[in-house]
């Protein structure tokens, strides 16, 4: 059981940003992806999601071996895969508590009773582990939030929906550090063997509370380097240039 | 990006059937000119002014031109030729449902329309075409002195109360389409609720058009005596045809002292409709005019409720929600007119313009120099789903004197392909996202709404907003 994908190559526009992209995630993993700017680490995630903008021309990407490709964004989702945005969207007029909802119902066989008591007892208790104000169930999505309440609305729609795998992008930018510890620890409370989770970062900083099993570097569109967590420290230690260097030598 | 799913087409065909087999023992016939108007006159057996009502009404229709030089040029399309002023079965309007005709008895029994008599409505009108096939009210409303008929029995049995009122508040000069109704009315509701008398549950009538090429023309008056209240809702669907259909209505409503109407309208035509309305409402001392109108739907519709605040203290209010979806425009507004100190009106006007539909508000709000304490507050808000929607306000606020105030706040804004990918990525479909967002845009004026009407409203965008992706 993983997410698997394989040679995948994804353009936006005419540009090709994902070469052969490869990566196997197994089901109770931690997998982060580290690499620069502009090595395409977003297009993954959004590419993975179904964005109609961002155009897979060749391979494949399949979920416990069902594949993902051509699918529509809401059916991936339902298909068990959660994008914790970079930058999410807010939506007016839509409060936190009817939007989860709307994402639970949306995923209930037609015609079966939402229990109301149960979600909002849930709810609550993952926002007390967020540091969420319960006062934030009637607030619109993301309308007028900080950096940091974003990304803990973020991972408060994770925790609530379940999904079985999960790309963080850039979850920690923007988070001060008291933000950081938080929502990684809404993240560690998921872990377990059913779950698996991709973290994108450019920083190791975030590896410190979100433990990897493997860390992939990215560059120019693919995976050049893989290894344990000690790899994330030894980026941090030498930079990103040593990879390009090594990289074009290669 | 379609996932449409089979259970939302047959839902959204609700509407969208009718039956070839009525046959119109009555028709008169196609195109509009002075005979159309007697044989009106003459199958209904009218009373001398009221036929002579109609043939000054015609003579004003000729004489306006299309109101083309500020409204749409697809005004012109409308071919007065092509259409049936007049269709009925010559039944006679009955209070059994089981002596409705069978193929309209069906059409409002998919409707919807005897099970929501049942359950919250204390009368209900529904019109086939010309005529109404059905109109029943609660006994003890009877008892109290309520009326609720169709124009017909109005100007037959209670000539004093209708004649006073019928075609004053809008008089047949009005506009060309008003005109166009005074000539050819035909159905709609003549209601009159005695002094003091407050009627808790809704009248409702229903309007539908079976018919191909048909111009729908009901004619509504409502009445409220001294301190009397009362909540009139009406509902509209026609099935979509290959030619485009007519809907010309007017509405006229009294609120004397103290009194409320609440004017609520639920329109679903389909998309071939020329829904072209006129409503105004006039409002004595301290009494309230309030028109809650929600357009879905039909080809171009041109309305704008109004109140005249004539009585010292007398408040007007029109919420209104507009939703135009491809192929769809909704010029629609309020007019306010203040005539009297201290008079306050509140106008709320949420439009959504999706793919190539397109909203228009149109708004007049008047305080003349002398008064004294008058109050209004407009807001505008437009809501565009994806690049192609077009909107425009056109608010025209005349304040003269310094002894009234307003307040005018316009908003524009848009749900991105970003926040519809974001709430897909949620497992939302497309439509599902589109329907949310929408609800989210109006969800406060909503909550203003009697709670059987906005449950229908929701469903309603929903199955618009389904019916719009792919």
């Amino acid at each position: 059981m993983s997410l698997e994908i394989k040679d995948l190559n994804v353009r936006i526009g005419e540009n090709p940003i994902l070469k052969n992209f490869s990566l196997t995630l197994p089901k109770g993993e931690v997998h982060a992806i580290m690499g620069p700017n502009g090595t395409g680490k977003s297009t993954l995630a959004k590419a993975l999601a179904g964005h109609e903008d961002y155009k897979i021309t060749s391979g494949e990407a399949t979920l416990d071996g069902e594949t993902i490709i051509g699918k529509e964004p809401d059916e991936i989702s339902r298909a068990g895969l959660f994008l914790a945005f970079q930058y999410p969207s807010e939506i007016p007029g839509v409060t936190i508590a009817n939007f989860i909802r709307a994402a639970l119902q949306a995923r209930m066989e037609k015609g079966s009773d939402f229990n109301a008591p149960a979600y909002y007892k849930e709810l609550y208790s993952a926002m007390d582990k967020l540091g969420i104000d319960r006062k934030f169930t009637a607030r619109s999505v993301n309308e007028g939030f900080s950096g940091g309440e974003k990304k803990r609305c973020e991972i408060l729609q994770m925790m609530m929906l379940k999904p079985q795998y999960c790309i963080l992008d850039e979850t920690d930018s923007g988070l001060d550090i008291d933000a950081l510890r938080i929502v990684s620890e809404g993240v560690n409370s998921m872990r377990g063997p059913d779950v698996g989770f991709l973290v994108i970062t450019h920083y190791q900083r975030l590896l410190n509370y979100i433990q990897p099993d493997v860390v992939h570097v990215m560059w120019d569109g693919r995976i050049v380097r893989s290894g344990g967590k000690e790899l994330a420290l030894e980026l941090e230690e030498k930079g990103y240039e040593w990879v390009k260097e090594a990289y074009a030598n290669a | 990006m379609s996932t449409e799913t089979p259970e939302i087409s047959i839902d959204r065909s609700k509407g969208d059937f009718h039956y070839d087999t009525v046959s119109y023992e009555y028709d008169a016939g196609v195109g509009l000119n002075t005979d159309t108007i007697n044989y009106i006159a003459d199958v209904k057996k009218e009373p001398q002014w009221v036929r002579e009502f109609r043939h000054k009404a015609l003579e004003s229709f000729y004489r306006q031109p299309m109101p083309t030089h500020w409204a749409t040029k697809d005004l012109e399309t409308i071919n007065f030729d092509k259409i049936r002023y007049y269709l009925s079965q010559g039944q006679k309007t009955t209070r059994s449902w089981d002596e409705v005709p069978q193929e309209m008895k069906e059409t409002f029994e998919r409707l919807g329309i005897p099970e929501q008599e049942r359950a919250f409505l204390a009368g209900v009108e529904a019109q086939f075409d010309s005529e109404a096939v059905y109109s029943n009210m609660k006994e003890e409303l009877s008892k109290l002195g309520v009326i609720f008929v169709g124009p017909n029995e109005g100007l037959s049995d209670h000539p004093d109360i209708f004649k006073k009122y019928f075609g004053k508040i809008i008089p047949t000069s009005d506009n060309k389409f008003a005109a166009l109704n005074s000539a050819v009315f035909s159905g709609g509701s003549f209601i009159y609720v005695p002094k003091g008398v407050k009627v808790k549950q809704p009248l409702q009538a229903y309007f539908r058009i079976n018919a191909e090429s048909f111009g729908q023309f009901e004619r509504t008056l409502i009445i409220a005596d001294e301190g009397s209240e009362v909540t009139y809702m009406e509902g509209c669907t026609a099935p979509k045809f290959e030619t485009a259909t007519l809907h010309s209505a007017v509405v006229e409503l009294m609120a004397l002292k103290g009194a409320k109407i609440q004017y609520i309208t639920v329109q679903n035509w389909s998309n071939n409709v020329f829904n072209l309305v006129t409503k105004r409402g006039v409002a004595d001392e301290e009494a309230e005019v309030r028109w809650i109108d929600c357009n879905i739907g039909s080809r171009l519709t041109m309305k704008y409720p109004g109140v005249v605040l004539k009585g010292r203290k007398a408040r007007g209010e029109v919420l209104s929600i507009a939703l135009a979806s491809d192929g769809q425009h909704q010029d629609t507004g309020a007019k306010m007119i203040h005539a009297a100190d201290e008079t306050t009106s509140n106008i709320i006007a949420k439009s959504i313009s999706v793919g190539k539909g397109r909203s228009t508000y149109r708004g007049v709000v008047d305080i003349p120099r002398n008064l004294k304490g008058c109050k209004n507050n407009t807001e505008c808000d437009a809501l565009l789903i994806n690049t192609n929607s077009r909107t425009d306000t056109y608010p025209a606020i005349t304040l003269r004197g310094d002894q009234s105030s307003v307040q005018h706040e316009a908003s524009v804004s848009k749900v991105s392909a970003e926040q519809i990918f974001y709430m897909q990525q949620r497992g939302l479909s497309e439509g599902a996202a589109m329907s949310l967002s929408v609800n989210g845009f109006i969800n406060d004026l909503v909550r203003e709404f009697p709670m059987e009407y906005s449950v229908e409203l929701k469903r309603l965008i929903e199955l618009e907003m389904e019916g719009s992706v792919g």
